[in-house]
């Protein structure tokens, strides 16, 4: 089972917060298509794979945690 | 050190004494300079009032980053102490957002490594922003400003 999560402008966009995926390993790009049913990606997004940042050709793995969020607008100032 | 994510209102400056009186006395005779920022929420960042926002973060990950960042700070610069600590939740202007310091025998360190503090946690931590404004509207914030010029 693979975790997906969505951050901020992109969860309220896809209308969803976390999907699980029944699925073996593959790649970040291959776990949009899934949890999005082959949405456009919007551009400057972001992904992450457990807590890390990760590109689309990054491999997921059984038991991963995916999210994809917006570029990220912390600080102040 | 004092690294992660504050919740609810926090008062900046006790937290920064709070970080001075933990060094220990051999560091706080060492520290012949101490670079704070401290970064305030503002009302007026477009073209109605701000009255209130939403920082949303990725639990787990923004803590976990911050933590590489305060790490990646005392390894790249020699410091006595630091401090890096951003607010989530709702906030009202006025109230802190981000907290970073650092404490080195001289400026220049102490300068460079809060640059590097807040100017990380600012591009790369996973926060988002969204603002709720006095005309009703809400939306988020898009875009980060830049990193101003050395």
């Amino acid at each position: 089972m693979i975790t997906v999560r969505f951050f901020a402008s992109l969860r309220e966009r896809m209308g969803q917060e976390m999907r699980l995926l029944p699925a073996g390993p593959c790649t970040v790009r291959e776990v949009w298509d899934l949890a999005t049913d082959q949405a456009q990606p919007p551009t400057h997004l972001l992904a992450a794979v457990n807590l890390e940042y990760a590109d689309f050709d990054a491999p997921v793995a059984d038991g991963d945690e995916v999210a994809f969020f917006p570029p990220v607008t912390g600080g102040a100032a | 050190m004092i690294v992660g994510l504050r919740a609810a209102p926090f008062a900046p400056w006790s937290l920064l004494a709070e970080a001075e009186q933990a060094l220990s006395p051999a560091d706080r005779d060492g520290c012949g300079a101490s670079s704070v920022f401290v970064g305030t929420m503002r009302a007026d960042s477009g073209p109605a009032q701000v009255l209130r926002m939403h920082l949303e973060h990725y639990p787990g990950m923004t803590e976990r980053m911050l933590a590489r960042m305060a790490d990646a700070a005392c390894s790249r610069w020699p410091l006595r102490q630091v401090v890096l600590v951003h607010r989530v939740g709702w906030v009202a202007p006025g109230e802190t957002l981000v907290v970073a310091a650092a404490w080195s025998a001289h400026r220049a360190e102490a300068f460079a490594a809060c640059r590097y503090l807040v100017e990380t946690a600012k591009h790369q931590a996973p926060f988002w922003k969204r603002e709720c404004r006095a005309d009703g509207t809400s939306s988020w914030v898009t875009a980060n400003t830049p990193a101003p010029a050395e």
